[in-house]
């Protein structure tokens, strides 16, 4: 078969996300793949609290004062909010897995009640942690 | 009119049903699986680490070396490094087009799963265990 010359495209492309008004899904959406990549990289402190747990007393003691630090205790602040955003989203998607939740009113209201649980469970969590204490 | 050109997938190809990647839709139930195993296991997590904050050493190995703390640990970096291994390869997937790049992140993205886990792991058992000795 003789090769054919292809024809050029002057229709416009596809459009990408940049195009678009952002959502509150959309924006939830986005935002589990960023609580998830930084959960990710967080992994590395469990690793290193753990390993100075094992490794004694002096190694543990210095992880220990970073955490109990003003920074630490905001770095595991906002690791426990982008953990239970990133909980609450895996949830949603659950939801959606099983065949529900589609319809504009109930995906809109899973979006904000992620974001709006999330910060709500933080907040309780490290009040209730504080109390205890 | 060109005739539809005949397939090239092999019979047994299409029965194995597992697409272009081999995989078929195993990671996809692998998310679903840890990300359900996860929910329990992190609470339980938060729960350890808000018990842990602000104790001594000796009172942190004691806590860490409880069979059912040990056990939540344990359980929770297994489930946790297989869930955001797959998670990181879908957004390597996703962004990362270069084939050598990709190679080059997916390779990254293994060993640093496998890193966090061995180190986990290895910290929990002698901490766990050296309490029997």
């Amino acid at each position: 078969m003789a090769p054919t010359a292809r024809p050029t495209v002057t229709a416009p492309l596809s459009p990408h996300l940049q195009v678009y008004r952002w959502t509150w899904t959309m924006a939830m959406s986005v935002f589990h793949r960023i609580t998830g990549t930084a959960l990710y990289g967080g992994t590395a402190l469990v690793a290193i609290w753990l390993v100075a747990l094992a490794a004694g007393p002096a190694a543990y003691g210095w992880v220990a004062g970073f955490f109990g630090s003003v920074f630490g205790k905001l770095v595991l602040f906002a690791y426990t909010w982008v953990l239970l955003h990133h909980m609450l989203g895996g949830l949603r998607h659950f939801i959606w897995d099983v065949g529900h939740g589609f319809d504009r009113e109930r995906r809109m209201w899973l979006a904000r009640g992620t974001l709006i649980g999330s910060v709500i469970l933080t907040v309780l969590i490290w009040a209730l942690a504080l109390v205890i204490r | 009119m060109a005739q539809p050109s005949p397939s090239l997938r092999t019979a047994r190809a299409r029965v194995k049903g597992l697409g272009a990647s081999g995989h078929g839709a195993g990671h996809w139930w692998q998310q679903r699986v840890t990300a359900a195993l996860n929910i329990p296991l992190m609470i339980g997590f938060i729960v350890i680490i808000a018990m842990m904050a602000g104790r001594p050493y000796p009172e942190a190995v004691a806590l860490v070396s409880h069979p059912l703390a040990a056990l939540v640990l344990i359980g929770g970096v297994l489930s946790v490094t297989l869930h955001m291994r797959i998670g990181m390869q879908v957004v390597i997937e996703d962004y990362v087009h270069d084939k050598g790049l990709k190679f080059a992140a997916l390779f990254a993205n293994t060993t640093y799963a496998v890193a966090v886990a061995v180190a986990c792991l290895y910290a929990i058992l002698r901490v766990s265990l050296a309490r029997l000795v």
